[in-house]
């Protein structure tokens, strides 16, 4: 599975509440989550993220409330995958269980910047930078949780396994 | 030989139908209870309408709780309200606990019995890891994952290393476990024990009450564990006892478990703790906070919100003032803990002081409903996130404390321990 984009850079310890502030929480339909999402920290982030690009951040992306309205409002906004140097627990459970991909990356986090436009093989890890000519090395996704992005999310994956 | 496994990795063991487990399995666990609230049931409903089981895996091991944005704050809140209040009574779930028996769902779990030493229970909501607090194993997920568990009453997890705790020498006063579990995110650090469980221990722990436990492992979450934990003991089961008809599962750590690390940390100097923004981490002792005005005081949430926090308040409070600057919210954490408040007088001295009591939920805590913060605005509050925008306004500010220095604040003005009065 691959995914080209376009990188938006976060910082370290990015929280669910920057990503979705709890006065949005009111609903919690993709579409509408999307239009809010980061809307406090980076108003430009909503209407400029185009379908298939990527966020790459530092530590601990989506700490905090356990809140599924977080990823869905990334995915919502057209976000195709994350990279992070590492991510929250919730979050990373929430993220594969809708079917948003994710991968860990020190390298990646400290060598991609905003703008950057990469290609990603999901299953090798591998992250190509076209423009610098560089590569960066992910862990690559564990089998179980690349099935359920395979699948689609938790919900098909189970109804696959027929429970 | 039997393997040594820490309290944590005992209750998933047994959940999973193990003899043992080590940290890093990946196992397949029963659920002894799922719980979710007004904002994560009503994503968990859909993922679990879309499954398309016959019905839930057990009526009487699912607990709805709406307390995040009730009394209902808007068209939309309402209507998430509704559906889960529709979906409850269509499955005739037996713990959907609203408005008069009501309040906050780590606040009402506990009170009401429904998690007992050695359960094992799966929340969607981060703060699923207080009743660690009881014995029990229980972390916070996502509305998938919870709406999965409503259909088959299972889930997989990762078995956590453990980071133990070690509390020793004698606490100081106005000093508690929120300060004990400020201290220790401020040594780990917001991602120090990401995947991880955290087991509380100790001469120290082994002293304090329930209330002061259930802030401590509450606020685990806050340094990325999955799980925060103390060991049953006889304070354990005089609370549970009255509450619950059902045996408890009295797991110990061996002493020759493995843990990922062991910590020692001595109380003796211990001061009150603040948080300052915009991390939970960020922790000075009182004496080093300096000038620091408040326009509100919250005392409430999972945290902070329960009888003895509200009586501690009041102690302070009694025949003083709020500033005229500062505004003092205080929010019971239950119906229960709110008349018990009542009886004893402590509501009518935090009235007299100049106190607003808002209805048992969430509160100001979210920055949703009861109390938004302005822009430029300041918060001392006793609950456990000060991330940006936390509580209202993305140029606001939320401190973190303990009850006796949220209430001393208030009185104050500033942030500022009961010391100073």
């Amino acid at each position: 599975m691959k995914i080209e984009g376009n990188i938006w850079k976060f910082h370290d310890n990015v929280d669910t509440d920057l990503i979705i502030p709890a006065r949005f929480l009111n609903v919690s339909d993709e579409e509408t989550l999307a239009k809010y999402c980061f809307t406090d920290h980076r108003p430009d982030f909503a209407g400029g993220a185009q379908p298939g690009d990527i966020i790459v951040a530092g530590k601990n992306f989506g700490c905090g409330s356990s809140r599924e309205h977080a990823p869905l409002a990334i995915k919502g906004a057209g976000i195709r995958l994350i990279i992070a140097e590492s991510f929250a627990r919730i979050f990373y459970r929430n993220a594969f269980n809708i079917g948003l991909p994710l991968l860990e990356s020190t390298e990646a986090a400290h060598g991609l910047e905003e703008g950057d436009h990469v290609s990603v093989d999901l299953v090798t890890g591998d992250i190509k930078d076209q423009k610098k000519k560089q590569t960066f090395m992910a862990k690559p996704i564990p089998d179980f949780m690349m099935e359920i992005i395979r699948a689609g999310g938790l919900v098909n994956y189970t109804k696959q396994k027929g429970m | 030989m039997t393997t040594a496994m820490t309290i944590t990795e005992k209750i998933l063991a047994s959940h999973a139908g193990l003899d043992s487990v080590r940290p890093g399995d990946l196992i397949e666990v029963q659920v002894d209870l799922a719980l979710a609230n007004d904002i994560t049931a009503p994503l968990a409903i859909r993922m679990f309408e879309e499954l398309g089981t016959d019905g839930v895996f057990d009526r009487e091991k699912i607990a709805l709780i709406p307390d995040h944005f009730v009394p209902n704050k808007d068209i939309p809140s309402a209507q998430q309200a509704k559906m889960m209040r529709e979906f409850a009574l269509k499955h005739s779930i037996k713990n959907y606990i609203e408005l008069r028996d009501g309040g906050i769902e780590h606040v009402i779990l506990p009170e009401k019995g429904l998690v007992i030493p050695g359960d094992l229970v799966m929340g969607a909501d981060s703060h699923t890891c207080t009743y660690g607090a009881l014995g029990a194993f229980s972390t916070g997920v996502g509305s998938t994952d919870l709406g999965a568990v409503m259909a088959t009453g299972k889930t997989w997890l990762k078995v956590p290393p453990t980071i133990k705790l070690e509390y020793e020498g004698n606490l100081q006063p106005w000093v508690g476990g929120k300060d004990l579990i400020l201290v220790t995110l401020g040594m780990l650090g917001v991602e120090g024990a990401v995947y991880k469980a955290l087991e509380f221990s100790g001469p120290v722990i082994e002293k304090l009450s329930m209330d002061q436990r259930l802030s401590m492992a509450n606020m685990a979450v806050e340094g990325g564990a999955k799980n925060g934990i103390v060991a049953p003991d006889e304070i354990t089961l005089a609370y549970v006892r009255p509450r619950s008809d059902r045996e408890p599962s009295l797991f110990h750590s061996d002493p020759n478990a493995d843990y990922e690390k062991r910590i020692e940390i001595n109380v003796d100097q211990l001061e009150p703790q603040v948080a300052f923004p915009h991390s939970p981490d960020h922790v000075r002792p009182i004496s080093q906070v300096g000038q620091v005005s408040v326009d509100q005081v919250f005392i409430g949430s999972c945290t902070n919100g329960r009888f003895e926090d509200l009586k501690r308040a009041a102690d302070i409070l009694k025949g003083r003032s709020v500033s005229k600057e500062t505004r003092l919210i205080v929010i019971p954490g239950s119906s229960h803990i709110y008349i018990r408040c009542v009886r004893e007088g402590i509501i009518e001295t935090l009235l007299d002081a100049g106190a607003v009591i808002g209805p048992p939920c969430c509160g100001p805590c979210l920055g949703g409903h009861m109390g938004v913060l302005a822009q430029g605005e300041r918060c001392i509050s006793t609950s456990n996130r000060n991330f940006v925008g936390r509580m209202g306004h993305p140029e606001s500010e939320v401190y973190l404390a303990n009850p006796a220095i949220a209430a001393a604040s208030a009185v104050l003005g500033r942030i500022g321990s009961p010391n100073e009065l």
